[in-house]
Protein backbone atom coordinates (compact mmCIF):
# COMPACT_ATOMS: atom_id res chain seq x y z
CA UNK A 1 0.00 0.00 0.00
CA UNK A 2 2.82 2.36 0.87
CA UNK A 3 4.30 1.85 -2.57
CA UNK A 4 1.01 2.81 -4.17
CA UNK A 5 0.60 6.08 -2.29
CA UNK A 6 2.67 8.25 -4.66
CA UNK A 7 0.49 6.99 -7.49
CA UNK A 8 -2.76 7.96 -5.74
CA UNK A 9 -3.46 10.92 -8.04
CA UNK A 10 -2.77 8.89 -11.16
CA UNK A 11 -5.04 6.07 -9.95
CA UNK A 12 -7.87 8.49 -9.13
CA UNK A 13 -7.59 10.17 -12.53
CA UNK A 14 -7.58 6.83 -14.35
CA UNK A 15 -10.73 5.81 -12.45
CA UNK A 16 -12.37 9.13 -13.41
CA UNK A 17 -11.27 8.58 -17.02
CA UNK A 18 -12.87 5.14 -17.03
CA UNK A 19 -16.13 6.52 -15.65
CA UNK A 20 -16.19 9.21 -18.36
CA UNK A 21 -15.35 6.61 -20.99
CA UNK A 22 -18.24 4.40 -19.86
CA UNK A 23 -20.63 7.37 -20.02
CA UNK A 24 -19.34 8.87 -23.26
CA UNK A 25 -16.89 6.85 -25.33
CA UNK A 26 -16.37 9.84 -27.64
CA UNK A 27 -15.22 12.10 -24.83
CA UNK A 28 -13.20 9.18 -23.50
CA UNK A 29 -11.30 9.02 -26.78
CA UNK A 30 -10.60 12.76 -26.61
CA UNK A 31 -9.21 12.30 -23.10
CA UNK A 32 -7.03 9.40 -24.21
CA UNK A 33 -5.67 11.49 -27.06
CA UNK A 34 -4.98 14.59 -24.99
CA UNK A 35 -3.39 12.54 -22.18
CA UNK A 36 -1.17 10.94 -24.81
CA UNK A 37 -0.20 14.37 -26.13
CA UNK A 38 0.68 15.51 -22.62
CA UNK A 39 2.97 12.57 -22.02
CA UNK A 40 4.57 13.14 -25.42
CA UNK A 41 5.12 16.79 -24.52
CA UNK A 42 6.71 15.72 -21.26
CA UNK A 43 9.07 13.42 -23.14
CA UNK A 44 10.04 16.46 -25.21
CA UNK A 45 11.33 18.49 -22.29
CA UNK A 46 11.72 16.40 -19.16
CA UNK A 47 14.54 13.96 -20.05
CA UNK A 48 16.98 16.68 -21.22
CA UNK A 49 16.05 18.88 -18.26
CA UNK A 50 16.79 16.11 -15.76
CA UNK A 51 19.98 15.31 -17.64
CA UNK A 52 21.07 18.95 -17.33
CA UNK A 53 20.09 18.96 -13.66
CA UNK A 54 22.22 15.87 -13.03
CA UNK A 55 25.19 17.53 -14.76
CA UNK A 56 24.62 20.75 -12.84
CA UNK A 57 24.57 18.76 -9.64
CA UNK A 58 28.07 17.38 -10.17
CA UNK A 59 29.72 20.29 -12.01
CA UNK A 60 28.35 23.51 -10.55
CA UNK A 61 30.02 24.24 -7.23
CA UNK A 62 27.72 25.24 -4.40
CA UNK A 63 29.92 28.23 -3.57
CA UNK A 64 29.32 29.71 -7.04
CA UNK A 65 25.55 29.45 -6.76
CA UNK A 66 25.64 30.93 -3.27
CA UNK A 67 27.80 33.76 -4.50
CA UNK A 68 25.59 34.64 -7.47
CA UNK A 69 22.13 33.71 -6.21
CA UNK A 70 22.40 33.11 -2.46
CA UNK A 71 21.94 35.38 0.55
CA UNK A 72 23.71 38.63 -0.16
CA UNK A 73 23.72 38.16 -3.92
CA UNK A 74 21.54 41.26 -4.12
CA UNK A 75 20.42 42.60 -7.46
CA UNK A 76 22.70 40.20 -9.36
CA UNK A 77 20.81 37.25 -7.95
CA UNK A 78 17.44 38.73 -8.85
CA UNK A 79 18.53 39.57 -12.40
CA UNK A 80 19.99 36.13 -12.85
CA UNK A 81 16.76 34.52 -11.60
CA UNK A 82 14.74 36.58 -14.10
CA UNK A 83 17.08 35.81 -17.00
CA UNK A 84 17.21 32.09 -16.26
CA UNK A 85 13.42 31.91 -16.02
CA UNK A 86 12.76 34.05 -19.10
CA UNK A 87 15.27 32.22 -21.28
CA UNK A 88 13.48 28.95 -20.66
CA UNK A 89 10.60 27.39 -22.47
CA UNK A 90 8.35 24.54 -21.62
CA UNK A 91 5.55 24.23 -19.11
CA UNK A 92 5.86 25.49 -15.55
CA UNK A 93 6.14 21.99 -14.13
CA UNK A 94 9.48 21.68 -15.88
CA UNK A 95 10.73 24.60 -13.77
CA UNK A 96 10.15 22.79 -10.47
CA UNK A 97 13.05 20.32 -10.68
CA UNK A 98 15.34 23.13 -11.91
CA UNK A 99 14.33 25.26 -8.94
CA UNK A 100 14.96 22.26 -6.68
CA UNK A 101 18.58 21.96 -7.78
CA UNK A 102 19.01 25.71 -7.29
CA UNK A 103 17.71 25.29 -3.74
CA UNK A 104 20.11 22.43 -3.18
CA UNK A 105 23.00 24.58 -4.34
CA UNK A 106 22.07 27.35 -1.94
CA UNK A 107 20.13 29.93 -3.95
CA UNK A 108 18.05 32.34 -1.89
CA UNK A 109 14.35 31.59 -1.48
CA UNK A 110 13.15 34.89 -2.99
CA UNK A 111 15.34 34.24 -6.03
CA UNK A 112 13.73 30.82 -6.39
CA UNK A 113 10.31 32.47 -6.35
CA UNK A 114 11.41 35.10 -8.89
CA UNK A 115 12.77 32.32 -11.10
CA UNK A 116 9.46 30.41 -10.95
CA UNK A 117 7.52 33.59 -11.66
CA UNK A 118 9.68 34.54 -14.63
CA UNK A 119 9.46 31.02 -16.01
CA UNK A 120 5.68 30.99 -15.65
CA UNK A 121 4.91 34.18 -17.48
CA UNK A 122 7.96 36.00 -18.88
CA UNK A 123 9.40 33.41 -21.24
CA UNK A 124 10.91 35.17 -24.24
CA UNK A 125 9.70 32.73 -26.94
CA UNK A 126 6.18 32.99 -25.56
CA UNK A 127 6.44 36.79 -25.35
CA UNK A 128 7.31 37.02 -29.04
CA UNK A 129 4.37 34.82 -29.88
CA UNK A 130 2.08 36.85 -27.66
CA UNK A 131 3.10 40.06 -29.46
CA UNK A 132 2.26 38.46 -32.78
CA UNK A 133 -1.14 37.19 -31.63
CA UNK A 134 -2.41 39.89 -29.30
CA UNK A 135 -0.42 42.96 -30.29
CA UNK A 136 2.49 44.97 -28.93
CA UNK A 137 0.53 47.00 -26.39
CA UNK A 138 -1.02 43.91 -24.84
CA UNK A 139 2.17 41.86 -24.63
CA UNK A 140 4.49 44.64 -23.46
CA UNK A 141 2.07 45.95 -20.83
CA UNK A 142 1.61 42.44 -19.51
CA UNK A 143 5.35 41.77 -19.44
CA UNK A 144 6.14 44.94 -17.49
CA UNK A 145 3.29 44.38 -15.04
CA UNK A 146 4.25 40.74 -14.58
CA UNK A 147 7.81 41.71 -13.80
CA UNK A 148 6.67 44.14 -11.12
CA UNK A 149 4.13 41.69 -9.76
CA UNK A 150 6.57 38.79 -9.62
CA UNK A 151 9.09 40.84 -7.64
CA UNK A 152 6.42 42.02 -5.20
CA UNK A 153 4.84 38.60 -4.79
CA UNK A 154 8.18 36.87 -4.29
CA UNK A 155 9.09 39.36 -1.59
CA UNK A 156 5.68 38.94 0.05
CA UNK A 157 5.62 35.13 -0.07
CA UNK A 158 9.12 35.05 1.39
CA UNK A 159 7.95 37.32 4.23
CA UNK A 160 4.89 35.18 4.89
CA UNK A 161 6.85 31.93 5.18
CA UNK A 162 8.47 31.22 8.52
CA UNK A 163 12.15 30.33 8.78
CA UNK A 164 11.09 26.83 9.80
CA UNK A 165 8.94 26.35 6.73
CA UNK A 166 11.77 27.51 4.49
CA UNK A 167 14.26 25.29 6.28
CA UNK A 168 11.97 22.31 5.65
CA UNK A 169 11.94 23.01 1.93
CA UNK A 170 15.74 23.36 1.86
CA UNK A 171 16.16 20.17 3.88
CA UNK A 172 13.93 18.31 1.44
CA UNK A 173 16.24 19.21 -1.42
CA UNK A 174 19.52 18.86 0.42
CA UNK A 175 19.94 15.66 -1.51
CA UNK A 176 18.44 16.16 -4.93
CA UNK A 177 17.75 12.45 -5.31
CA UNK A 178 15.02 12.83 -2.73
CA UNK A 179 13.64 15.94 -4.44
CA UNK B 1 12.11 23.46 -32.24
CA UNK B 2 12.85 24.33 -28.64
CA UNK B 3 12.88 20.65 -27.76
CA UNK B 4 15.54 20.01 -30.37
CA UNK B 5 17.71 22.79 -28.95
CA UNK B 6 17.21 21.47 -25.44
CA UNK B 7 18.16 17.94 -26.45
CA UNK B 8 21.15 19.22 -28.40
CA UNK B 9 22.34 21.23 -25.39
CA UNK B 10 21.85 18.34 -22.99
CA UNK B 11 23.57 15.80 -25.22
CA UNK B 12 26.55 18.01 -26.07
CA UNK B 13 27.08 18.97 -22.44
CA UNK B 14 26.83 15.30 -21.51
CA UNK B 15 29.50 14.55 -24.09
CA UNK B 16 31.74 17.31 -22.78
CA UNK B 17 31.19 16.14 -19.22
CA UNK B 18 32.02 12.55 -20.14
CA UNK B 19 35.17 13.68 -21.92
CA UNK B 20 36.29 15.66 -18.89
CA UNK B 21 35.42 13.26 -16.10
CA UNK B 22 33.78 9.88 -16.60
CA UNK B 23 33.14 9.13 -12.96
CA UNK B 24 31.55 12.50 -12.29
CA UNK B 25 29.36 12.11 -15.33
CA UNK B 26 28.17 8.70 -14.20
CA UNK B 27 27.39 10.12 -10.79
CA UNK B 28 25.44 12.96 -12.40
CA UNK B 29 23.45 10.58 -14.56
CA UNK B 30 22.61 8.45 -11.55
CA UNK B 31 21.40 11.50 -9.67
CA UNK B 32 19.35 12.67 -12.64
CA UNK B 33 17.72 9.26 -12.95
CA UNK B 34 17.01 9.02 -9.23
CA UNK B 35 15.41 12.45 -9.02
CA UNK B 36 13.34 11.66 -12.09
CA UNK B 37 12.09 8.38 -10.59
CA UNK B 38 11.26 10.21 -7.42
CA UNK B 39 8.88 12.68 -9.01
CA UNK B 40 7.62 10.40 -11.76
CA UNK B 41 4.44 9.33 -9.91
CA UNK B 42 3.43 12.93 -9.25
CA UNK B 43 4.33 13.91 -12.82
CA UNK B 44 2.28 11.09 -14.29
CA UNK B 45 -0.68 11.99 -12.08
CA UNK B 46 -0.53 15.66 -13.05
CA UNK B 47 -0.22 14.89 -16.76
CA UNK B 48 -3.17 12.51 -16.62
CA UNK B 49 -5.20 15.11 -14.73
CA UNK B 50 -4.31 17.74 -17.34
CA UNK B 51 -5.43 15.36 -20.08
CA UNK B 52 -8.78 14.92 -18.36
CA UNK B 53 -9.28 18.60 -17.54
CA UNK B 54 -8.28 19.81 -21.00
CA UNK B 55 -10.69 17.41 -22.69
CA UNK B 56 -13.62 18.64 -20.67
CA UNK B 57 -12.55 22.29 -20.73
CA UNK B 58 -11.65 22.43 -24.41
CA UNK B 59 -11.10 25.64 -26.41
CA UNK B 60 -14.60 25.11 -27.84
CA UNK B 61 -16.07 24.93 -24.38
CA UNK B 62 -14.23 28.07 -23.39
CA UNK B 63 -15.41 30.09 -26.37
CA UNK B 64 -18.99 29.03 -25.73
CA UNK B 65 -18.62 30.08 -22.15
CA UNK B 66 -16.99 33.45 -22.39
CA UNK B 67 -17.56 34.49 -25.99
CA UNK B 68 -20.34 36.83 -25.08
CA UNK B 69 -20.16 37.27 -21.34
CA UNK B 70 -18.91 40.56 -20.05
CA UNK B 71 -18.18 42.44 -16.87
CA UNK B 72 -16.70 41.10 -13.70
CA UNK B 73 -18.53 37.78 -13.88
CA UNK B 74 -17.00 37.15 -17.28
CA UNK B 75 -13.59 38.02 -15.88
CA UNK B 76 -14.10 35.67 -12.97
CA UNK B 77 -15.13 32.85 -15.29
CA UNK B 78 -12.15 33.33 -17.57
CA UNK B 79 -9.83 33.66 -14.58
CA UNK B 80 -11.03 30.38 -13.10
CA UNK B 81 -10.81 28.56 -16.43
CA UNK B 82 -7.32 29.95 -16.94
CA UNK B 83 -6.30 28.91 -13.44
CA UNK B 84 -7.39 25.30 -13.86
CA UNK B 85 -6.23 24.55 -17.33
CA UNK B 86 -2.78 24.47 -18.76
CA UNK B 87 -3.20 25.39 -22.37
CA UNK B 88 0.17 25.85 -24.04
CA UNK B 89 0.80 29.43 -25.18
CA UNK B 90 0.90 28.52 -28.83
CA UNK B 91 -2.76 27.47 -28.55
CA UNK B 92 -3.85 29.99 -25.93
CA UNK B 93 -2.70 33.19 -27.69
CA UNK B 94 -4.39 32.51 -31.04
CA UNK B 95 -7.46 31.33 -29.13
CA UNK B 96 -7.55 34.59 -27.16
CA UNK B 97 -7.04 36.55 -30.37
CA UNK B 98 -9.95 34.81 -32.10
CA UNK B 99 -12.16 35.26 -29.04
CA UNK B 100 -11.36 38.96 -29.11
CA UNK B 101 -12.47 39.12 -32.72
CA UNK B 102 -15.68 37.41 -31.73
CA UNK B 103 -16.36 40.19 -29.26
CA UNK B 104 -14.90 38.99 -25.96
CA UNK B 105 -13.63 41.83 -23.78
CA UNK B 106 -9.93 42.66 -23.58
CA UNK B 107 -9.92 42.51 -19.77
CA UNK B 108 -11.43 39.02 -19.85
CA UNK B 109 -8.76 37.85 -22.26
CA UNK B 110 -5.98 39.51 -20.27
CA UNK B 111 -7.04 37.85 -17.03
CA UNK B 112 -7.37 34.55 -18.91
CA UNK B 113 -3.88 34.74 -20.39
CA UNK B 114 -2.38 35.77 -17.06
CA UNK B 115 -3.98 33.09 -14.87
CA UNK B 116 -3.35 30.55 -17.59
CA UNK B 117 0.37 31.09 -17.37
CA UNK B 118 0.85 31.88 -13.69
CA UNK B 119 -1.73 29.77 -11.86
CA UNK B 120 -1.78 26.01 -12.08
CA UNK B 121 -4.42 24.19 -10.08
CA UNK B 122 -3.79 20.88 -11.81
CA UNK B 123 -0.03 21.13 -11.29
CA UNK B 124 -0.41 21.96 -7.61
CA UNK B 125 0.16 18.39 -6.36
CA UNK B 126 3.57 18.53 -8.02
CA UNK B 127 4.33 22.01 -6.72
CA UNK B 128 3.38 20.91 -3.19
CA UNK B 129 5.71 17.95 -3.44
CA UNK B 130 8.56 20.26 -4.39
CA UNK B 131 7.98 23.36 -2.29
CA UNK B 132 5.39 22.44 0.31
CA UNK B 133 1.74 23.33 0.71
CA UNK B 134 2.22 26.89 1.88
CA UNK B 135 4.40 28.06 -1.01
CA UNK B 136 2.06 26.44 -3.52
CA UNK B 137 -1.05 28.01 -2.00
CA UNK B 138 0.48 31.45 -1.59
CA UNK B 139 2.04 31.59 -5.04
CA UNK B 140 -1.10 30.43 -6.81
CA UNK B 141 -3.46 32.61 -4.76
CA UNK B 142 -1.35 35.76 -5.19
CA UNK B 143 -0.90 35.11 -8.90
CA UNK B 144 -4.66 34.66 -9.27
CA UNK B 145 -5.41 37.99 -7.60
CA UNK B 146 -2.55 39.69 -9.42
CA UNK B 147 -4.00 38.63 -12.76
CA UNK B 148 -6.99 40.90 -12.12
CA UNK B 149 -4.67 43.88 -11.69
CA UNK B 150 -2.93 42.96 -14.93
CA UNK B 151 -6.29 42.75 -16.67
CA UNK B 152 -7.50 46.08 -15.29
CA UNK B 153 -4.36 47.88 -16.47
CA UNK B 154 -4.39 46.21 -19.87
CA UNK B 155 -8.06 47.18 -20.19
CA UNK B 156 -7.03 50.82 -19.79
CA UNK B 157 -3.88 50.72 -21.92
CA UNK B 158 -5.19 48.61 -24.80
CA UNK B 159 -8.45 49.96 -26.13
Amino acid sequence: MKKLKPYMLLILVVIADLIVFAGSPDLGKVILKSTGTNFAQMLGVIPPIFLLIGLMDVWVPREKVIKFMGEGSGITGVLLAILLGAAAAGPLYAAFPVAAIMIKKGAKFTNILVFLGAWSTMKIPMFLFEMASLGYAFAITRLLLSLTGILLMSWLINKLMSEDEKRNIYAKHSDVARG
Amino acid sequence: MFEILLYAAAVSLLGLSYYKDREKTKKGLKKAWKSFLNVFPAFAGVLALTGLALSIISPDFISRFIGNSTGFLGMLTTAVIGAITLIPGFIAFPLAASLLEKGAGITQMAVFVSTLMMVGIVTMPLEIQYFGRKEALLRNAFSFLFSFIVAAVIGVVVS
